[in-house]
């Protein structure tokens, strides 16, 4: 995230390499129970990012010693299937998974009302299939709209969004190139109704303003993405017509 | 879906949906109160009944309450209890003391082993959800013939319709005693042809019971069962 001076990523004319304008999203495309096994599930495509969730339960927590008493634990397991990047990924739990399952889990407990299933564990499973930058975005609010598609009462839906700097320029929802190349990454999980923030990284540097305008286009991608997840949520049960 | 606002069209609600002030209205299952503003926790249908707001919601665990009939399978044995698989997030306990027969410490399994299903009641749960069931009581029994269907526990009050007008048709139809557990357990004893056609009956509702085609597709396989009879 040190930036990189000789790879180019906004052209002449101010716009970016995939002709998106700053503060444009890549699309996004979200369908809820794809999974009929599970208690819930949802697919979210954002951009060339594909992540699957599925959530199960509330459940006994098992082992006991994970049981919370006054509570219910939240079991997030990310993972990215082998055949998601051009460069293979070992198969099973690695570092970088483990740190963003347990920041998603962590989220996603400010948002489910877990004082409801007090001792019981809800499990909750993400994988990505295609990444593109961004996949921790895409998995949190493929875990909220699978969370609500399987009826666990949450305060909100948690949406997951990024912004970051390339070329001293702040861009909405960065692609590969901007990622891999940019100078920072500010991945945030928001709570579109209220304005809460649930979970905040930051990777690489961002003066004062330049961190607020990345916040500002954060809060206007997730009032957009939040649209999109409750009409796939509507969809499924209502056609769309509500 | 039959509940809910009379004459009015359904809304469906998803987590964290502003549904209007709090203001003279009282907020039932599904709502939370934020700075006199209903939200809905829950993705479901939005029902206002005696001046109470509530979502009814698409999908649910069963959330055990006292008093409810269940169908329950024994999931281990132990000396003086046994732990019953209710469908639920927790087992629930069958002390030897709640059961029908006069047990022997030890001898539990003689009465109920692994797999056995019953018709059961529960009799108390706490607040960490520790479940206590009886088989005291009128009609509570092992049950040891017949099939057992599983439904969407937020179906049961579909299946069982308005004053289990539509459990009654099933019956009939069928030829079959049926119970309806409140964990969306449904015990099916009778032929097997009358069986099979409950389950398909069944399964007809929880997918389409909320259609309006629902009455004439019942209605053909009603008369499609008589056919066969």
């Amino acid at each position: 995230m040190g930036g990189y001076g000789d790879v180019q990523l906004l052209r002449e004319d101010g716009s970016r390499l995939d002709g998106r304008k700053l503060d444009e999203m890549r699309p996004v495309k979200i369908e809820a129970g794809i999974l009929p096994a599970a208690d819930g599930s949802a697919m979210v495509t954002h951009g060339l990012n594909v992540a699957v969730a599925a959530v199960y339960g509330p459940m006994e927590a098992h082992p006991r010693k994970i049981q919370r008493q006054d509570r219910a634990v939240i079991d997030v397991r990310y993972n990215m299937a082998p055949f998601s990047t051009s460069d293979r990924i070992r198969p099973g739990f690695n570092r970088r998974s483990r740190e963003i399952s347990k920041v998603t889990a962590e989220a996603l407990e400010s948002v489910v009302l877990v004082e409801r299933y007090p001792r019981s564990k809800i499990r909750v499973e993400i994988e990505i299939l295609a990444a593109e930058a961004g996949t921790r975005c895409a998995g949190i609010t493929a875990a909220a709209v699978a969370l609500a598609d399987a009826g666990i009462p949450m305060r909100d839906l948690i949406v997951g969004v990024a912004s970051g700097k390339i070329e001293d320029t702040v861009v909405l929802d960065l692609d590969k190139a901007e990622d891999n190349y940019g100078q920072a990454d500010l991945p945030v999980g928001i709570l579109p109704n209220t304005g809460e923030i649930a979970f905040l990284q930051m990777d690489g540097d961002l003066s004062p303003d330049e961190y607020n305008l990345a916040m500002e286009y954060n809060f206007k991608a997730a009032k957009e993405i939040h649209e999109v997840m409750v009409d796939a949520l509507q969809r499924r049960y209502q056609g769309g017509d509500v | 879906m039959s509940q809910g606002q009379t004459g009015a069209e359904q809304r469906l609600v998803t987590p964290g949906m502003a549904i209007g002030p709090s203001a003279g209205k009282r907020a039932g299952s599904g709502i939370i109160t934020e700075q006199d503003t209903m939200i809905a926790t829950q993705l479901g249908w939005l029902q206002e009944k005696n001046n109470t707001m509530s979502v009814h919601p698409i999908h649910s665990a069963y959330m055990p309450r006292s008093g409810d009939l269940i169908v329950a399978n024994v999931a281990e044995v132990r000396n003086n209890l046994w732990f019953m698989d209710i469908n639920g997030a927790f087992q629930g306990l069958l002390p030897m003391s709640l059961a029908p027969w006069k047990v022997e410490f030890g001898a539990a399994r003689q009465h109920m082993d692994v797999g056995n299903v019953v018709l059961a009641r529960v009799q108390e749960v706490d607040e960490c959800h520790n479940v206590v069931l009886t088989m005291k009581g009128v009609g509570l029994r092992r049950l040891n013939q017949g099939a057992v269907e599983n439904i969407p526990v937020q179906h049961v009050d579909r299946v069982r319709g308005d004053g289990n007008s539509l459990l009654q048709r099933l019956r009939d139809a069928s030829d079959c005693r049926i119970m309806v557990g409140e964990n969306g357990r449904v015990w099916i004893d009778g032929d097997s042809n009358g069986i099979a056609w409950a389950r398909k009956a069944l399964k007809m509702v929880a997918n389409k019971g909320h259609t309006t085609e629902f009455e004439a597709i019942l209605a053909e396989m009603e008369q499609e069962k008589k056919g066969d009879a």
